[in-house]
């Protein structure tokens, strides 16, 4: 079993992209993720791991030489943040069209303007729609553990999709965490190298990158479609592997006192551990029972595990970390609701945005927000059913 | 198993369809070439982007199959052998 280190976000995700055989990184340093590509520098310049490493001068060359390598059977990684996510925006499509199993971390931030280096998930919700299999983490231990599963999803043959692995910027990236690390033989048996379908060969000559006809290029988006809902399968498939592997439990949706409760509250990403921990408070102190729903999964969104679990509560609280402005409900909010309507589910669902900007949920605020819903299922009216959550409670 | 079928990622993964698909039909003006005037200096052979000019042993003709009819070969001979006359 491997070994504990102290670790930032960042560095977890370098050191997993260091055990995972990675035959390309091409990246731009912008920060929060900046030292993921500065540690992958270093461990090639140190010669301990044979990755070529090209620097180029944006993310949207970085993205564009990450597809070129993953044709020709590479593995590939690369990370970026907010305003470099947003100009790798039409890549991003380039390469799920593609069918590049690219792993990339976003090290999530506020995108401009006002300026703000700060967390919030505006940049993955701002390309939701590219086509990538998104996962968000909670802490340090998950976005490497996160890491080295998304390459075996990603390389999937009923997957070949790329990857972003989530994890809040400076929240986790600059944060040290005591996590524990595989062995690298242990990542080389869960994680064989990569068996291209097709790929670039100057001696098996292939055409990439065509033009489809209107009569065809519906049936490669919803190929593409299809892919992302076959995903579902393989993620659950490769959690479980690497749960049996590590003995830390993974899988699409991760919840907390459900037993009970008619009151949920939802989140993505590192605040999940915060409204848990106040849940648990809450629990033990005042006897109030709050639900905790932390999605790992959000694309594609697991909607049949989803309604499953919403099917049992009364009331839900959906959190989103970005603002969707002049829509109903933010991002995540919407989904949600799309599956209530879908599976005709009786749940009364509350919409609220929070921390923009880095605009942290504090314990205070979180346990403020947890005793509102409680209030909510109790009957009372809420002060408003979407909004801002400091605003709201 | 997809349910659509077409090759993932708009791959084709068998080389040379570009000789299947006939594209001389785009074509609205058609390049005519005065053997006379030809000089076989071969620059519309080099300057075509679709490959469709032939060389012949003295002259060069057009590949009509192929030619979507750009105009650069018209443009570019500097003999003024080649010209553009619009498809009936």
């Amino acid at each position: 079993m491997g070994k504990r280190m102290g670790l930032t976000g960042n560095e977890a995700v370098a050191y997993a992209v260091k055990q995972c055989d990675v035959g390309l990184v091409s990246a731009y340093p912008i920060t929060p993720q900046t030292i993921i590509v500065e540690r992958i520098s270093d461990y090639v310049a140190n010669g301990e791991i044979d990755t070529e490493f090209v620097c180029v001068e944006s993310e949207h060359s970085a993205l564009s030489a990450c597809i070129g390598a993953s044709l020709t059977g590479l593995r590939v990684f690369t990370a970026t943040a907010s305003q470099g996510l947003a100009l790798m925006h039409e890549v991003l499509y380039a390469a799920s069209g593609l069918r590049c199993p690219i792993v990339m971390a976003v090290a999530n931030r506020a995108l401009s303007a006002p300026l703000n280096i700060h967390c919030d998930h505006s940049d993955m919700m701002g390309s939701r729609d590219c086509g990538w299999i998104q996962i968000f983490a909670e802490n340090v231990q998950e976005a490497y553990d996160w890491t080295i599963q998304a390459f075996k999803i990603a390389e999937h043959p009923d997957v070949q999709l790329p990857v972003a692995v989530n994890l809040d910027g400076f929240t986790l990236t600059h944060c040290l965490e005591d996590i524990e690390v595989l062995d690298e033989g242990d990542v080389k048996k869960f994680l064989p190298p990569r068996k291209p379908i097709y790929r670039i060969d100057v001696e098996k000559p292939m055409t990439f990158g065509a033009w489809a006809m209107p009569e065809y290029y519906y049936k490669f988006k919803l190929q593409q479609q299809e892919a992302m809902e076959n995903s579902i399968k393989v993620i659950k498939q490769v959690t479980e592997e690497y749960s049996k592997l590590t003995g830390r439990s993974y899988g699409v949706i991760q919840s907390y006192g459900l037993e009970g409760s008619k009151v949920a509250v939802m989140a993505l990403g590192s605040t999940c551990g915060t409204l848990r921990y106040v849940a648990k408070k809450l629990r033990e102190s005042e006897g109030l029972k709050v639900g905790v729903i932390k999605l790992w999964l959000y694309r594609p969104l697991p909607q049949g595990d989803l309604a499953s679990i919403i099917d049992n509560v009364e009331t839900l609280v959906v959190l989103d970390r970005a603002l969707s402005p002049g829509a109903v409900f933010g991002p995540l909010g919407s989904d949600i609701a799309s599956i209530v309507v879908k599976h005709n589910l009786a749940v009364r669902l509350l919409n609220y945005t929070y921390g923009l900007g880095g605009d942290e949920v504090s314990i205070d605020l979180a346990e403020k927000l947890l005793k509102l819903a409680v209030k909510v299922v109790e009957g009372v009216k809420p002060p408003s059913l979407t909004g801002y959550v400091r605003e709201v409670v | 198993m997809s349910k659509y079928d077409v090759v993932m990622g708009a791959i084709i993964p068998k080389p040379r369809s570009s000789v299947e698909n006939k594209t001389g039909g785009w074509r609205t003006r058609r390049p005519v070439i005065d053997v006379e005037k030809c000089v076989n200096c071969l620059i519309c052979w080099i300057y075509c982007p679709d490959a469709s000019i032939i060389r012949l042993e003295k002259y060069v003709a057009v590949n009509y199959d192929y030619c979507k009819g750009c105009g650069i070969c018209a443009e570019e001979c500097p003999r003024k052998a080649i010209t553009m006359v619009e498809e009936g």
